[in-house]
């Protein structure tokens, strides 16, 4: 069933990336990782529907948060993230799947590793993770192009300074802040090796990117000895090495 | 209910109308797995249709090559919208495959490399709708598209196309599959568009 949501704030993370805001009366609730929906519907009666995560926590009532970016070519992700102003209706319908989650009784080790705007399911399990008082290990490996391309950077640098048992770590992959210890390259074996939990705690491991990426980043878990079936994943876009 | 969304127009071109209700048109061949992709080399394939533990059919990579191929042409939907049309692939036809095989099941769960599994009825595997294909575009199909070789049952959505297959269990009851028990339709029409549980 499709619901109606309405928009009661508009916030930009990066120049090309916006996260929406909306109030959706009869929302039933989410699990982190989950994604919803939604239409946008021409006077003519023609409609496009895509798939969004949901970024916001799990116990955030009646309120669903996406972050969407803008695909230059992208038939809907423009208009959300340039047209869309507070007061709009928009319809969604979720939320939908029940395989990429993190659920807050869940207390084993989790890594988190996102590429690019794959930070958004991730982010949702962060701060579902904080809202409900989890004590549960995380670590983020977070790959981006370049510092400014970071989508909810203060947050996450407040969420960790005051928790130990959240750590996260960044990947630069085109241009690195002054003085960061590593030179701009793509993750690697060793930095899997560095930054995501040792063996011993057999993490959970939640994977989120374009495809490339999740290809590389399971290859490496996978030859360090993670278990495969710790590994859960959720991919976009194309496979990027077909000509 | 529909609610107009101020200043959206959209983009429709004339193969808008090849395609089932709410899918749109991509060039690309994206990927959607849930876990890490397998590597299953050659000499450790098998493939069988089998009734639990009673095995009907079994095949190694070499025997399973040494059947009748079909080239195909496919449109591919999946429950994520995109479409891709005018694919081209190469493989067996489950009608070759299941061609000895005597049963009185009436569905099928199909088993993959990774525990995938995915469900559909006996019959829509039968009668020239369903291949385990191995090349695609004229290359060997890449692991992250399911290769060495995938289900492909193009009338469906495409989380039916099981990639990594390395077996069919045949069984009298319908038991959804992987992706069925998470939410998503127990059959996947896309004409029909059966996306989740629940849609009609």
């Amino acid at each position: 069933m499709w619901r109606v949501g309405t928009v009661i704030a508009l916030h930009d993370e990066t120049a090309t990336a916006r996260t929406i805001s909306l109030e959706v009366p009869d929302w039933p609730g989410h699990v982190a990782g989950q994604h919803v929906d939604l239409r946008l519907t021409a006077s003519d009666g023609y409609s496009a529907v895509r798939s969004y995560s949901i970024a916001s926590a799990q116990n955030s009532e009646h309120r669903v948060e996406i972050t969407v970016e803008r695909l230059p070519s992208g038939e809907v992700s423009p208009y959300l993230t340039q047209q869309v102003a507070v007061g709009d209706r928009l319809e969604l319908r979720g939320p939908i799947g029940g395989w990429f989650v993190w659920r807050s009784q869940q207390d084993e080790a989790v890594q988190l590793i996102a590429g690019g705007s794959g930070i958004v399911p991730l982010m949702a399990m962060i701060r579902s993770r904080a809202s409900a008082g989890s004590t549960a290990p995380f670590r983020l490996l977070y790959s981006v192009r370049e510092p400014t391309a970071v989508f909810y950077r203060d947050e996450l640098r407040m969420l960790s300074d005051k928790d130990q048992s959240l750590r996260v770590t960044y990947a630069f992959t085109r241009t690195a802040p002054k003085d960061w210890p590593r030179p701009p390259s793509r993750v690697d074996a060793a930095l899997i090796t560095e930054a995501t939990w040792p063996l011993n705690l057999s993490p959970s491991c939640y994977v989120c990117g374009p495809t490339p990426f999740v290809e590389s980043v399971t290859n490496f878990l996978t030859a360090s000895g993670n278990n495969r079936d710790k590994i859960r994943t959720e991919r976009f876009g194309p496979t990027g090495e077909r000509k | 209910m529909d609610i107009v969304s101020r200043g959206f127009s959209g983009r429709r071109g004339p193969a808008d109308a090849k395609l089932p209700p709410g899918q749109y048109l991509t060039t690309d061949f994206p990927v959607l797995s849930a876990g890490p992709t397998p590597h299953v080399p050659l000499d450790k394939w098998e493939f069988t249709i089998n009734e639990g533990l009673d095995v009907l059919r079994r095949w190694d990579w070499k025997s399973f090559r040494e059947l009748p191929t079909e080239t195909f042409t496919a449109d591919l939907h999946c429950v994520t919208r995109w479409s891709k049309l005018g694919t081209y692939w190469e493989g067996v036809s489950l009608d070759t495959m299941f061609a000895d095989v005597k049963t009185d099941a009436s569905y099928a769960l199909v088993h993959s490399y990774g525990d995938y599994t995915t469900n559909l009825p006996l019959e829509d595997l039968m009668d020239k709708r369903a291949w385990i294909a191995f090349r695609f575009d004229d290359d060997d199909l890449a692991p992250e598209h399911g290769g060495p070789a995938r289900l492909l049952v193009p009338h469906l959505y495409l989380w039916k196309s099981a990639k990594w297959v390395r077996g069919i269990t045949l069984t009298d009851e319908d038991e959804p599959g992987f992706w069925e028990s998470l939410g998503y339709h127990i059959y996947g029409d896309p004409w029909r568009e059966q996306r989740y549980s629940g849609d009609e």
